[in-house]
């Protein structure tokens, strides 16, 4: 148990997607303009990542990794190079579900978060964290506990951004340094704050 | 090579820079640029991918029915990110594990995903594969200026070879380690973009409050 919160806070603070990693940054910049919009985003982004890394993970534990499809008879088979192919399938599918099921099920969800859910088969957190699951060799259990985190992470610095963002509109910035400029190093200065966290062993 | 091509080359390097104005392609900007070697490696790999994907997607463009295209560029992306990736494995194994997911990630990477969408869907081939070839570009200089300052001022090096003698060897350079940690490369690009706006104003963004000229303070 002490394991999985231990990479619940690792994920979420220590290795940030968006803040340590910049994963995630063409959205996390363009969508972060107001604290409704991100905090929507944030939603979507740790529903789509809790899904998707753990199905990420039976698939390739289950069908593309070296041996194994030592079920099937096949014990030399090795898929692995195709794992690309596979989780960004998987990520779009479930993307897809997802947003059908919000549609028939959920109107009020699918009103709230249907215009991110598109957004999100190509934002690069999502697919990062399968990699990385599928890299640091993570079992079914961690990789739950991985998803779940490196969303909330995600989501939790969008929304500090956004609400760092809503005070910056009003503030006198220099002509060329204006909007795109200025959340850059915004993004800087929050990333240095995050790396306070670095230093922590858990 | 007529006007109409070099202008669709020409066009993203400084005036629609896919970095600095059409915000696409940030994520790996601001992960692979503390060294040089990698930086080269990351856009070479992507301007490849961006002009053969927007290539084969103009050529498919007018038969794949615009309720899957997604699923149709991201199948040639895919296949083509694939081949990258077997490549740097097999020749440049030491680079392919410094970039480490960066590599799979130009799946995602939103330059590609742009162009597919914004030029590739509404033009023919050549044309298409100029465009990514031009967009690739853009980005590469964006990506080699950022990790020559950051290889030279936070290591003394370039591409692994002695620049500045640093102190600690004898010479009178002492590195600035800021610069080879993940913030600083958001630093450089928004100073980047300060320089590119300065020089070509009419990519300013307008402000969404003026500020309220101060009057009577004469009186």
């Amino acid at each position: 148990m002490e394991a999985y919160i231990n990479l619940f806070i690792k994920s979420v603070f220590i290795e940030n997607m968006a803040l340590s990693f910049f994963l995630g940054m063409c959205t996390f910049i363009a969508v972060s303009k107001k604290i409704e919009t991100a905090v929507g985003l944030g939603i979507a982004v740790v529903i789509v990542q809790t899904l998707t890394v753990p199905a990420n993970n039976l698939i390739y534990s289950f069908l593309l990794k070296e041996g194994a499809l030592s079920w099937a008879g096949l014990q030399d088979v090795n898929l692995s190079f195709i794992a690309l192919m596979a989780c960004i399938g998987v990520i779009a599918a479930i993307v897809q579900i997802l947003e059908m099921v919000l549609d028939k099920f959920f109107p009020a969800l699918y009103n709230a978060l249907g215009i991110f859910l598109p957004l999100i088969t190509v934002n690069c957190a999502i697919l990062a964290g399968s990699l990385f699951m599928i890299e640091r060799d993570y079992a079914f259990g961690e990789s739950v506990v991985y998803g779940v985190g490196s969303g909330f992470g995600w989501a939790l610095a969008i929304t500090a951004m956004a609400g760092v963002r809503e005070k910056l509109k009003y503030s006198d910035v220099p002509p060329g340094l204006r909007g795109l400029g200025i959340t850059f190093i915004t993004a800087g200065l929050m990333a240095m704050g995050f790396m306070a966290f670095s230093g922590i062993q858990l | 090579m007529n006007k109409e091509h070099t202008k669709v080359l020409v066009d993203p390097l400084v005036d629609n820079n896919p970095i600095t104005l059409q915000v696409l392609g940030i994520c790996s900007a601001l992960a692979v640029t503390s060294q040089l070697s990698t930086a080269l490696i990351m856009s070479l790999a992507l301007t490849s991918v961006t002009a053969f994907s927007s290539a084969g997607i103009a050529l498919i463009r007018n038969h794949v029915p615009s309720s899957i295209r997604i699923i149709a560029q991201m199948v040639i992306i895919a296949s083509l990110v694939i081949v990258v990736d077997q490549m740097l494995k097999a020749f440049a194994y030491e680079i392919s594990k410094q970039l480490s997911v960066f590599v799979g990630l130009i799946i995602t990477n939103c330059i590609v995903m742009g162009r597919a969408e914004a030029y590739a869907m509404k033009n023919p081939p050549l044309e298409s594969f100029l465009d990514g070839i031009g967009n690739g570009l853009g980005y590469s200089l964006i990506l080699i200026t950022v990790a020559t300052v950051r290889e030279v001022l936070g290591a003394g090096k370039l591409l692994g070879i002695d620049v500045l003698p640093l102190l600690k060897d004898g010479g009178w350079y002492v590195p600035n380690g800021l610069l080879l940690l993940p913030p600083s490369a958001f630093f450089l690009i928004g100073l980047l973009i300060w320089a590119v706006r300065t020089w070509k104003p009419q990519q300013v963004e307008k402000p969404d409050f003026a500020i309220v000229p101060a009057h009577g303070e004469a009186h």
